[in-house]
């Protein structure tokens, strides 16, 4: 999955979690549970909120981090609560970098894609949702011991 | 989340409010089932959703289809505007018949 076309400056997903690149906001380690996501949703709209994102803005970044926590839930660790997900939210000078990891089996991301629209079905839509929310999008290599690292790109707005 | 349910006429209007997510959504679908199994028209109020994900969506339109099946109606009323932004994200807000007032819903679900 991924829509890195287009965006107006520079690599649009180069790491922003380095000193030089920008500054890290917030950094949680939660269990992939469901009653944790709303502790994930707050944190994460409070960095971007302090980030000087707009309402709307918030709103899309807490959704795709929301859906991509979900995925690791359901699809990875298959409603293993035990499991951990790692979040982590950097911004530069107008942007925010968006990690997700988690620990399990890499995942063949060819196999992720948001599903056609046009079916009225229930699910598959978290994807979609991330990828319409976010900018870019992409599974990049992940740190030695993790899974998957999903690194999503918001600009401020 | 609350999921509160009271009858107008033959109308069923399933009130939500909070956050529906995939901790909640569970909730939500049963009660909807449960209301689209009574072969009511259903109506659920979204005024007081404050949040909604891929899963709550997910419960509404399992609902919708359930009663679509049955021949029977079934609405969203006054969708707040985080909820409308994700419907509208899954082109649903064109899929649903969704009406400004639980009134207005009423008057069209009977």
């Amino acid at each position: 999955m991924s829509s890195l076309d287009n965006l107006a400056q520079g690599d649009p997903m180069s790491r922003a979690g380095d000193a030089a690149a920008g500054a890290r906001l917030l950094a949680l380690r939660v269990p992939a549970s469901p009653d944790r996501l709303r502790l994930v949703r707050a944190a994460v709209s409070e960095a971007a909120l302090a980030s000087g994102c707009s309402e709307q803005c918030v709103r899309d970044i807490v959704l795709a981090v929301d859906e991509a926590c979900q995925n690791i839930i359901k699809h990875a660790y298959h409603g293993d609560p035990s499991r951990e997900i790692l979040i982590d939210v950097c911004r530069d000078e107008k942007r925010l970098v968006l990690e997700i990891v988690d620990f399990a089996d890499p995942v063949d991301t060819a196999q992720i894609k948001p599903r056609n629209l046009g079916e009225i079905r229930p699910g598959g839509l978290g994807t979609h949702f991330i990828q319409e929310c976010m900018d870019a999008t992409e599974y990049v290599p992940p740190p030695d011991g993790a899974g998957n690292l999903l690194r999503m790109v918001k600009r401020i707005s | 989340m609350t999921c509160e349910i009271r009858h107008e006429g033959d109308v069923a209007v399933v009130a939500l409010s909070g956050d529906i997510d995939l901790e909640s959504s569970p909730k939500v679908r049963t009660a909807l089932l449960d209301c689209v199994g009574l072969k009511q028209g259903v109506l659920v109020d979204m005024s007081e959703v404050s949040y909604i994900d891929s899963s709550g969506v997910a419960s509404l339109v399992e609902a919708f289809q359930t009663a679509r099946k049955s021949q029977t109606r079934f609405g969203l009323v006054s969708v707040s505007q985080p909820a409308m932004r994700v419907l509208e994200l899954a082109r649903l807000d064109r899929v649903f018949a969704i009406y400004d007032s639980v009134a207005d819903g009423v008057q069209g679900a009977q």
